[in-house]
């Protein structure tokens, strides 16, 4: 078995164990996507136009939850520097601790969406967009996601400023997701896919670097 | 895995005029040693002397204030920290045990992760966890995560063995079994340097640290 799952199919089964974060995330998406239409009321064309919205707000906000312990409980127990000892680089570990995140969380809150969906009286044509965008988006919240956690891997209570880091980065990827749902209620053409994309896709691919990085500035701290 | 990092290849590590500097704090200066293959160096020094930032320094995670740190292995000088990382094994003062794993699933991972194929039941029998070896970690005592360690440090297989107060919890029997882990393992040719407040019971230089 090599290295990199070494670590994926670590980080998946600590996620999934009791008291591990996917549960949570889960039950925490589906808890704020069942109380929006309780508060906002029973207009199902609002709920509808304010679903994709409030679902991808949602999914990130549960990523979050899951997201401050990425590196910290690793780097509290020591493990972090016996992992940085090993032949596998620290950009590799990262990468595959994002894999593992979004394998956990991502994934599921992807498979749930079309369910919490009903809730929203969204139309059939929606689905497909909703799950899409989740399923391409929620790559880049697992990613950036964990270039905030290593960067505050040290810090008490660091899952407290991990939101002020994440979330602004974040803001594309909820702008794109639940654009490209409106978009497909009002049955227009979805250039916000591609967007999404692509900024899913840089993100995965430069968020290693970063983490590995700060994850080498806090074993020296 | 390459040869590097096994066993007989590593020859000597040496540090000239070193100086550490923690949170803006002088914490040591002007420290150097040798350490030949086969030996022992055990650091000794009062609470916040530094042995615990020399041994952060040595495994390449600190990098020195002033100095240096050159390993010597087979034809080649490594001064580089990151790729002295790689001749490391390492016992902290955590004991790197997640609550939800088992023993023997802790092991398992990290023979994964240094790419090693040990026998992770004769480890576990060794340091006296076969009972335990199926128990969540966050059930066992303090002294059987250190058992835990030992096992994983002989199971890494590296040359160069940084121990930060390896008898730290443990029994009379444990202490024991973690002098007869370091003999063992410099008598194979590797080196092991210490970080202790107790007698290890074995042959070792000293480095004092002030």
């Amino acid at each position: 078995m090599n290295l990199f799952s070494a670590i994926l199919f670590r980080d998946m089964r600590l996620a999934t164990r009791a008291g591990g974060s996917a549960a949570l995330a889960l039950a925490f998406f589906a808890a704020v996507a069942t109380l929006v239409p309780l508060g906002v009321g029973s207009d199902l064309h609002l709920l509808a136009r304010i679903a994709g919205g409030i679902l991808w707000i949602a999914a990130v906000l549960a990523a979050l939850l899951s997201l401050d312990r990425l590196f910290q409980s690793d780097f509290e127990d020591g493990s972090l520097d016996l992992i940085a000892l090993s032949p596998l680089s620290l950009e590799s570990m990262s990468f595959a601790k994002i894999a593992a995140h979004w394998l956990t969380t991502g994934l599921p809150l992807t498979l749930l969406s079309p369910l919490l969906g009903v809730l929203f009286g969204l139309p059939l044509q929606a689905y497909g967009p909703l799950m899409f965008s989740l399923a391409i988006g929620t790559p880049a919240v697992s990613a950036i996601g964990a270039i905030g956690a290593s960067l505050t891997l040290s810090i008490r209570r660091g899952g407290l400023i991990l939101p002020f880091i994440v979330l602004p980065l974040l803001a594309p990827a909820v702008i794109f997701g639940s654009g490209a749902v409106l978009a497909a209620l009002d049955g227009l053409s979805n250039g916000a896919f591609w967007l999404l994309g692509a900024f899913s896709l840089v993100a995965v691919l430069l968020a290693p670097f970063a983490s590995a990085a700060a994850v080498r500035l806090n074993l020296a701290g | 895995m390459t040869a590097e990092g096994k066993l007989g290849v590593l020859k000597s590590i040496e540090a000239h005029s070193l100086s550490c500097i923690r949170g803006g704090r002088l914490v040591f200066r002007d420290v150097g040693f040798r350490v030949e293959a086969g030996r022992t160096l055990s650091l000794e020094g009062p609470n916040g002397a530094g042995k615990s930032s020399l041994l952060r320094m040595i495994a390449g995670f600190l990098a020195p204030a002033a100095g240096v740190l050159v390993l010597q292995s087979d034809g080649a000088e490594i001064s580089d920290g990151e790729e002295r990382g790689h001749f490391i094994g390492w016992l902290g003062h955590h004991d790197a045990a997640k609550p939800q794993l088992t023993p023997r699933e802790t092991l398992r991972f990290f023979a994964d992760l240094y790419g090693v194929s040990g026998d992770i039941d004769g480890a576990l029998v060794e340091v006296g966890l076969s009972r335990a070896s199926d128990l969540p970690c966050q059930y066992l005592s303090a002294g059987q995560k250190k058992r835990l360690s030992l096992a994983r440090l002989k199971l890494s297989n590296r040359a160069l063995w940084l121990l930060d107060e390896p008898l730290a919890a443990l029994d009379t029997a444990g202490k024991s079994l973690a002098a007869q882990f370091i003999s063992s393992h410099v008598a194979s040719g590797g080196i092991a340097i210490v970080a202790t407040h107790e007698a290890l019971g074995i042959d070792a230089a000293r480095l004092a640290l002030a």
